[in-house]
């Protein structure tokens, strides 16, 4: 079975300049979705506590709110969690209460009420821990960036460091606007899957580049708009197989690993998805873009081996 | 040239078989289980003498236990249900008294031949077995206040040892301390003295035209380091011996970073309780009660000078002397019982021998009178203030006994007069953890109920297997021969990795189950680079042998490559990420690890079986090849 029969190289780059607006627009929505809406940050970053409970029949939401404006907590986000019997609670970080405490004489509350109530989970999150969460998450980001660059400046040039960095990080805000358009909870392990796809999807960039290596020694009469076509044609079948095998295991993850893993799962469908696309046609238009030419990456004593890749 | 060298099969097989072996034991379930271990380190020892305690405790209550064995220090029974464990715990609590924790814990049903070569199966992070997870910040300017409070009172007693006249000794409100004398020559011995007596104290030269003649001193930076240091160990020893209290099977008690402490407490289901206890601060004065004045006098709001307001349970007020007759510090055991004269609870109190003599000597000339016993609790809260957070610390002080004192109280005596048994229990307790010596505040809290942590491991393993199932059934149909090798190979792979977290104890966390997943799907991604290598020399005319060298050749420093970038992003939520996240992170980079030996020797192990020794090889099965 093969489902890639390209005789001809596809002329991706003939219409790289309608790629990169393609992704500027959507670049730019996502910015804008990320500015207007913002994040919908998860207690993990932004302090408060979160409690799931479960009761044995489908949970009257007006009367879990009746319970908490009873305790003074107004206008505290109730809603159903997975299933109908399943309510999840997010309550800010509240005045004259610990965190701590609260959860207890809540889960009471509602056990008073109803005491088929059972409190499933809690996390409470101090707002100094909040912050540093959020400052951690924001440090490794900037170490996964600059990793990577170092990485491909010393495997290639800098050109290219710099094209799959761009490329990828417009993949990362793209996940973050999708967040920020729906509001989906962005929690730690969601932050988590976004530095993951970073990682993951600089690996067909890299890809990419050993074939546009390759081909600059190959086919020497070739324009270099040639050369990035045929490295991208050549490795198409393989980044959609592979991305296609990571894509089964992430629906797995989706349909079957429950609430706490769905947005997990989300960031990395959306992340494999423009993953494919970024790479093949951002990252290699962008590298075209700063001017890549064969002089870069043969020089006369060729580096051996490593040039000879797929 | 598709052939491996023996010694190359012999490991690739060793390898496997050994991964296969270690993964076994998170084959096997988990039996309920009572976990006894001494309550107080150096205490009784746990023995075969406890196990025959524990035996007749259990055949007293009807209950035929499983089996058992003691390792570092602590018994383990297994029992045959949960229903059982419950009833056995209270009987076997009951027969070794307080001196042994008994709890609940789940033991893994390894086989004994498993066992006796190390494999045990992998560590459950708290999502997946349920149990509470605490950050706790311990209050660093409260420990150097306090430090600072006791230097103050020590200086006083030296000065006034040897005769050096001052005016006052105090701590001023922002911070240090200050000392008063009465003229310049006193300053000058005092100065001397306080510079011999403390040498951790810095003391600032005085402004000789101050004719306040004051000194100011400060705990040099060294110390204060050494301060804090220490509040913090001395905290998470308190902390373990109250966690000891709880009755928890493998807490968690550790010290993250300069001022926090991380416990872990698997399976607490009752997490009010565990926060009571973990969190208060809570001490006990005694005082005499002032009956020379009258309280209603002191409620319309004159209170006599030497006396002060509190307030009883019951909300009725009590005038109590200000001189503190005896503090909880002195304290070294509390135990609960039933007070035999009332039959109702009470708290049984032990003294260490200064305090025994201290109180001694205060009650010789109060008998008759009346006694009050403070109980002091402290607690923090978070408080808006102008739209910033600020945590406040309250004192709540409370009158929870007034007793008239019978006779000459020394060592032991008894605190009568407690609501409930649950709430003699819980005084005891306190009392007998010591109090804690800086204020703590819980930061974080994560929670998850038993039934959850049980559905987050179903969700777990179906996310795996489904995973799994789908790449394998794609593999198989389009690469064939090529595709049940990489399969293999991804099977191997699982293995390794359960294996080696096995080993390494390692905690497994929910977005760990989610990072094997996603290994399951990443791992592939080297054996399709390299069929697609493969199936390209192939179609370029190559012959089946040459295409297969090739094809693994070349796609090895490729493969490298793209694990390498995975390898730093890993890396980075490893050294950034906290608890689950790094959870994630440590199974992601373990995964590329074993994903590269998996991929490449693995497969290209079975392929060479496999083809490496046909002479000749027309063609392999790899799927179509046959355009160009």
């Amino acid at each position: 079975m093969e489902f890639f029969k390209i005789r001809k190289d596809i002329p991706f780059m003939r219409h790289a300049l309608v790629f990169n607006v393609i992704s500027l627009v959507t670049f730019v929505l996502a910015v804008v979705f990320l500015t207007v809406r913002g994040l919908n940050l998860g207690v993990d970053f932004t302090g408060g506590t979160l409690m799931e409970v479960t009761y044995a029949q489908p949970a009257d939401l007006e009367k879990v709110r009746g319970v908490l404006t009873g305790l003074g907590y107004h206008d505290v986000p109730v809603q159903n969690y997975g299933t109908a019997r399943d309510v999840l609670i997010r309550l800010p970080v509240v005045e004259n209460e610990t965190g701590a405490k609260l959860s207890e004489s809540i889960g009471a509350a509602l056990r008073e009420a109803d005491n088929s109530a059972q409190v499933r989970r809690v996390e409470f999150v101090g707002p100094q821990v909040g912050d540093e969460l959020l400052e951690n998450g924001g440090l490794a980001l900037l170490f996964v960036s600059i990793g990577i660059v170092i990485y491909l400046w010393m495997r290639f040039e800098w050109k290219f460091g710099v094209a799959a960095i761009i490329a990828n990080l417009h993949d990362v805000v793209i996940i973050l606007g999708f967040f920020a358009f729906f509001q989906w909870d962005f929690s730690l392990s969601v932050l988590a899957a976004v530095l993951a796809v970073l990682g993951y999807s600089v690996n067909e960039s890299v890809v990419i580049f050993d074939r546009v290596r390759e081909n600059f020694r190959k086919m020497r009469d070739a324009s270099v708009q040639h050369v990035i076509d045929n490295a991208i044609t050549r490795t198409l079948s393989r980044t959609i197989i592979t991305h296609g095998s990571t894509q089964m295991a992430v629906l797995s993850m989706l349909l079957f690993g429950g609430e706490t893993l769905h947005y997990f799962a989300m960031a990395l469908t959306i992340g494999i998805l423009f993953g494919i696309y970024s790479s093949a046609m951002v990252a290699a238009s962008i590298v075209m873009w700063l001017g890549v030419s064969r002089a870069d990456l043969v020089r006369p004593p060729v580096k051996k081996e490593g040039a000879e890749l797929v | 040239m598709n052939r491996y060298p023996a010694w190359k099969y012999l490991f690739v097989a060793v390898v496997v078989a050994a991964s296969l072996v270690y993964a076994l034991p998170n084959l096997y379930g988990k039996d309920p289980a009572l976990q006894i271990s001494s309550a107080a380190s150096g205490g009784i020892e746990v023995s075969e003498l406890t196990w025959l305690e524990v035996e007749t405790a259990l055949e007293a209550a009807g209950i035929k236990p499983g089996a058992h064995s003691i390792e570092t220090g602590s018994l383990l029974v297994r029992m045959p249900d949960e229903e059982t464990q419950l009833r056995a715990r209270e009987a076997v609590q009951k027969q070794l008294g307080s001196g042994y924790v008994v709890a609940l814990n789940l033991a893994p049903a390894t086989p004994a031949w498993l066992h006796s070569i190390g494999a045990e199966p992998m560590f459950l992070g708290l999502d997946l077995r349920g149990g509470v997870h605490f950050l706790m910040e311990v209050d660093m300017d409260a420990a150097v206040t306090k430090a600072e409070e006791r230097y103050v009172s020590d200086i006083r007693t030296l000065l006034r040892e040897k005769s050096v006249r001052y005016k006052t000794v105090a701590r001023p409100a922002e911070g240090g301390i200050s000392i008063r004398f009465r003229d310049a020559d006193q300053r000058e011995a005092g100065i001397r003295l306080v510079e011999n007596e403390f040498p951790d104290l810095a003391v600032t030269a005085p402004d000789p035209a101050d004719d306040e003649y004051e000194v100011r001193a400060a705990i040099k930076q060294t110390a204060i380091t050494e301060t804090r240091r220490f509040a913090l160990q001395q905290n998470i020893t308190t902390l373990r011996k109250r966690v000891n209290e709880l009755g928890v099977a493998e807490p968690v008690i550790q010290q993250q970073g300069i001022n926090r402490i991380v416990v872990q407490l698997p399976g607490v289901q009752d997490t009010a309780r565990a926060k009571e206890i973990l969190g208060a601060t809570a001490t006990l004065e005694f005082r005499m009660v002032d009956e020379e004045h009258n309280v209603q006098d002191a409620v319309d709001g004159r209170v006599p000078a030497g006396s002060r307001l509190y307030k009883e349970r019951a909300g009725n007020p009590v005038l109590l002397e200000k001189q503190v007759m005896l503090t909880g510090d002195y304290i070294i055991d509390a135990v609960s019982g039933i007070d035999p004269t009332s039959g109702g609870p009470d708290v049984t109190i032990t003294l260490d021998g200064k305090g025994a003599n201290i109180f001694s000597r205060a009650t010789r000339d109060e008998v008759g009178k009346r006694m009050a016993v403070v109980f002091i609790e402290t607690k923090t809260e978070t408080v808006q203030e102008n739209g910033v957070d600020v945590r406040r610390r309250t004192t709540g002080e409370e009158v929870i006994n007034v007793a008239t004192i019978r006779e000459q109280l020394g060592k032991r005596f008894h605190i009568t007069g407690l609501d409930s048994t649950n709430e003699a229990r819980n005084l005891a307790l306190l009392l007998r953890a010591g109090a804690l010596a800086t204020p703590i505040d819980i930061i974080e809290e994560r929670t998850v109920g038993p039934s959850l942590g049980a559905e987050n491991i179903a969700r777990g393993f179906h996310s795996i297997w489904a995973g799994f199932a789908a790449i394998a059934v794609f593999m198989i149909i389009y690469y064939l021969m090529f595709g049940v090798t990489s399969v293999l190979a991804l099977g191997v792979n699982v293995a390794l990795l359960v294996a080696l977290l096995s080993l390494l104890q390692a905690t497994l966390t929910l977005p760990g189950m989610a990072a094997i997943a996603l290994t399951v799907g990443m791992a592939i991604d080297a054996n399709v680079l390299i069929n697609e290598r493969i199936r390209e020399e192939l179609r370029n005319g190559n012959s089946p042998q040459a295409s297969i060298h090739a094809g693994y050749e070349r796609a090895f420093l490729t493969i490298v490559d793209t694990n390498i970038t995975t390898l730093i992003a890993g890396l980075a939520l490893f050294l950034f990420g906290s608890g689950p996240i790094r959870g994630f992170a440590v199974v992601l980079c373990l995964g590329i690890l074993t994903s590269m030996f998996s991929a490449i020797m693995v497969s290209r192990c079975l392929v060479n079986l496999w083809y490496g020794s046909r002479r000749k090889l027309a063609k392999v099965a790899i799927g179509n090849t046959a355009w160009k």
